[in-house]
């Protein structure tokens, strides 16, 4: 079992034509992934990638001939949240942003819709997500994946492939990893992904990194406390960050107290949480739980 | 992106708002004349003089003053123009003025504060308001929590109607002209600017009862920059650090910070996490630096030259975790930049992913002097031991 994606979930690629997208779509296929077209406004007829995936203009227009289940968008962030609008609207289950740098403004709207709609949306500023040894949706890189039990879910990218590695090496192997994405404003918050790793048997034990700015990890920690009765560890990048620097992520900024790295580690420590003391405590830190 | 307060003004002009007028200058030629023309358009002999840096508490530090007469514009203009001003919020080592502001003086009556920002644990924006205006706003929030009213707008049909008459009850504008379109104004205002923050501290009402922005702070979402050009013109560069605005124009996110231990990470989330570890280990992080996820010769080359340019360097710590980019690319990369370079200072490397066993070998093998280190806590230990 895994969370929001397995080996049998139908992809479709937004942007396919451009370098990102047409990149990134096959070193999917080349996990497994089933990458069945992509979609380009005015491309339409076209094949895209070594594996001559069909392009269409739209969603709309692939789905006539395609089941579709999750789209991933690699798309310049001016068009970004236009093209997050359009998959919501054609109710794909799982909307997949990669896109970096899309305006808070267009976010709140994307998310308003979102809201009333029953589409799930990753990201965006994310490195998508991947179960392992079956199939990955983004740009994660899939050779360091091993079949386990520990679910990842992180704000930042890199952190993500750095969990996965270390939970891989001290041999307890993933489920599934999700990088939520390092915008103020996002599709999925923690506990949206922390509710799919609770009701998935093999999923033992989850893994939650966070970061400085907001206060998502603080209002994750309490609805663990109340409602998880599985091992959680978390890490939070930034303990010496400057307060009112923005740190790479556009979300990465400390406004207020309870948005540092000090007051989330202690509210997630008062809530029952394993906080490691180091990024590369990660992976022992889980074996010491469910090992 | 921060902008300047006379700015700010020119856009809250645009929506309508009654703003207290003025001019801003840049060359003390220009001191008697715009002084002259602020008395006169604004029917003022009264000014107030004010500096523009990207930075409170101006006022505190000596950066604005009231000059009943035009003598005393002039001393004050002269004064602050070119100064050296420090607040709370410039640090200790302040901000060199090169701009000024030479408004109208107003007869106040009430000062109020007022702003709008966007609410993530909401996902609305609100509106933050005080009848304890042109104070700073943290102390009102920390000693009289109870003054500082909010009132979300979410995206339901009456919200913004509900919050305006919510904010104009609790700060009692009830019997002022206009009010009600004025708030609505200045949220059309924060909306259609892309701003992440509208700040007015303080809104005053003037014994003619009129409500006038006496000063104005707006920060602007920067990915939104590309949809408005004129306001992208506003960035003062000179208001950045050198060695930030550098690494930008490189594509690299960089941000300096007090410590020796220079840190080239690839990932915001890597980069914070390894700043920490080098706390945690005993050292002091000298930078938050971000490459990227092509982490190729170029981009570490580039990295080495702006964290060098920092002179309390005394090791480099890099780390790398090489997912689509192989580490014995990022290796090679680094070999390559170190000897262009001619590097002498330590020079720590962690890489982790595809083919970093390769990449280590390829960094032990090397005829350079590079310390190779295999996790992140062993490349922080050797970072900051090799410089005590």
């Amino acid at each position: 079992m895994s969370i929001l994606l397995n080996k049998n979930t139908n992809i479709l690629v937004q942007g396919i034509t451009g370098s990102e997208g047409s990149f990134h779509a096959e070193q999917m296929i080349e996990y497994g992934s089933k990458v069945v077209c992509g979609v380009t406004p005015g491309k339409g007829g076209q094949t895209a990638t070594e594996n001559k995936l069909p392009v269409f203009n739209s969603i709309h227009d692939a789905k006539k001939e395609f089941q579709v289940d999750a789209t991933v968008i690699f798309v310049p962030p001016r068009f970004a949240a236009q093209a997050i609008i359009e998959a919501i609207k054609e109710s794909i289950e799982l909307i997949v942003c990669i896109s970096e740098g899309i305006p808070v403004r267009d976010m709140v709207t994307v998310k308003n819709m979102l809201d009333k709609s029953s589409s799930t949306l990753i990201g965006p500023n994310c490195p998508g997500l991947i179960t392992a040894e079956e199939s990955k949706i983004g740009i994660t890189p899939g050779f360091i994946c091993k079949k386990g039990s520990v679910g990842i879910l992180s704000r930042s990218g890199t952190l993500t492939y750095e969990a996965i590695d270390q939970v891989v090496n001290v041999g307890l192997g993933i489920t599934t990893a999700v990088g939520i994405g390092g915008d103020p404003v996002i599709g999925s918050s923690m506990i949206d992904i922390l509710k799919h790793f609770k009701d998935d048997n093999d999923t033992k034990g989850i893994v939650m990194i966070g970061e400085i700015g907001g206060n998502m990890e603080n209002d994750a920690a309490r609805w663990v406390k109340e409602n998880l009765n599985k091992p959680v560890v978390s890490f939070i990048a930034g303990q010496t960050a400057p307060k009112g620097k923005r740190m790479g992520h556009a979300g990465a900024i400390i406004s207020e107290g309870s948005e540092t790295a000090e007051a989330k580690i202690k509210i997630l420590k008062e809530c029952g949480i394993s906080v490691a003391n180091t990024v590369s405590e990660i992976g022992i830190t889980m074996k010491s739980l469910i090992g | 992106m921060k902008i300047h307060e006379y700015q700010a003004k020119e856009i809250l002009k645009k929506f309508n708002i009654p703003i207290q007028e003025g001019y801003a200058i840049d060359n003390n030629t220009d001191i008697d004349d715009t002084i002259k023309k602020v008395q006169t358009d604004f029917n003022s002999e009264a000014v107030i003089v004010k500096a523009q840096i990207h930075a409170g508490g101006r006022g505190k530090g000596g950066g604005v003053k009231y000059c009943p007469t035009f003598e005393d514009a002039q001393e004050a203009a002269n004064t602050i123009l070119g100064m050296n001003l420090i607040t709370h919020q410039t640090g200790p080592e302040g901000k060199m003025v090169n701009k000024i502001l030479i408004t109208q003086a107003l007869d106040i009556q009430k000062e109020y504060y007022f702003a709008i920002t966007f609410d993530r644990s909401k996902n609305s924006d609100v509106f933050i308001v005080s009848t304890e205006g042109g104070v700073d706003i943290e102390e009102v929030a920390e000693n009289n929590p109870e003054k500082i009213i909010k009132s979300w707008i979410d995206d339901s049909p009456n919200a913004l109607e509900n919050a305006v008459k919510e904010i104009i009850a609790s700060l009692s504008l009830e019997k002022f002209e206009n009010v009600e379109q004025m708030f609505k104004d200045l949220y059309t205002c924060y909306i259609e600017s892309d701003c992440s923050l509208l700040e007015i501290n303080p809104l005053v009402s003037t014994t003619d009862q009129e409500i006038i922005a006496l000063d104005a702070k707006v920060d602007i979402d920067s990915n939104s920059l590309f949809r408005h050009p004129e306001i992208a013109a506003y960035h003062d560069k000179s208001e950045e650090d050198p060695l930030e605005l550098q690494a930008a124009e490189y594509g690299l996110n960089y941000i300096k910070l007090d410590g020796n231990v220079g840190c080239m990470v690839n990932g915001a989330g890597l980069a914070m996490a390894t700043m920490d570890i080098v706390k945690h280990c005993g050292g002091e992080p000298a930078n938050f630096l971000d490459v990227g996820g092509a982490a190729n010769v170029e981009t570490i080359k580039n990295g080495f030259k702006i964290i060098l340019s920092d002179k309390n360097v005394k090791s480099i710590l890099i780390n790398i975790f090489g997912g689509i980019v192989r580490c014995d690319r990022v290796a090679n990369g680094v070999i390559q930049a170190v000897k262009e370079l001619e590097l002498d200072v330590v020079v720590v490397v962690r890489l982790q992913g595809t083919n970093a066993k390769l990449a280590k070998k390829i960094l032990d093998e090397s005829d350079i002097e590079l310390i190779s280190a295999e996790t992140i806590n062993e490349a922080a230990t050797k970072a900051v031991e090799m410089i005590k």
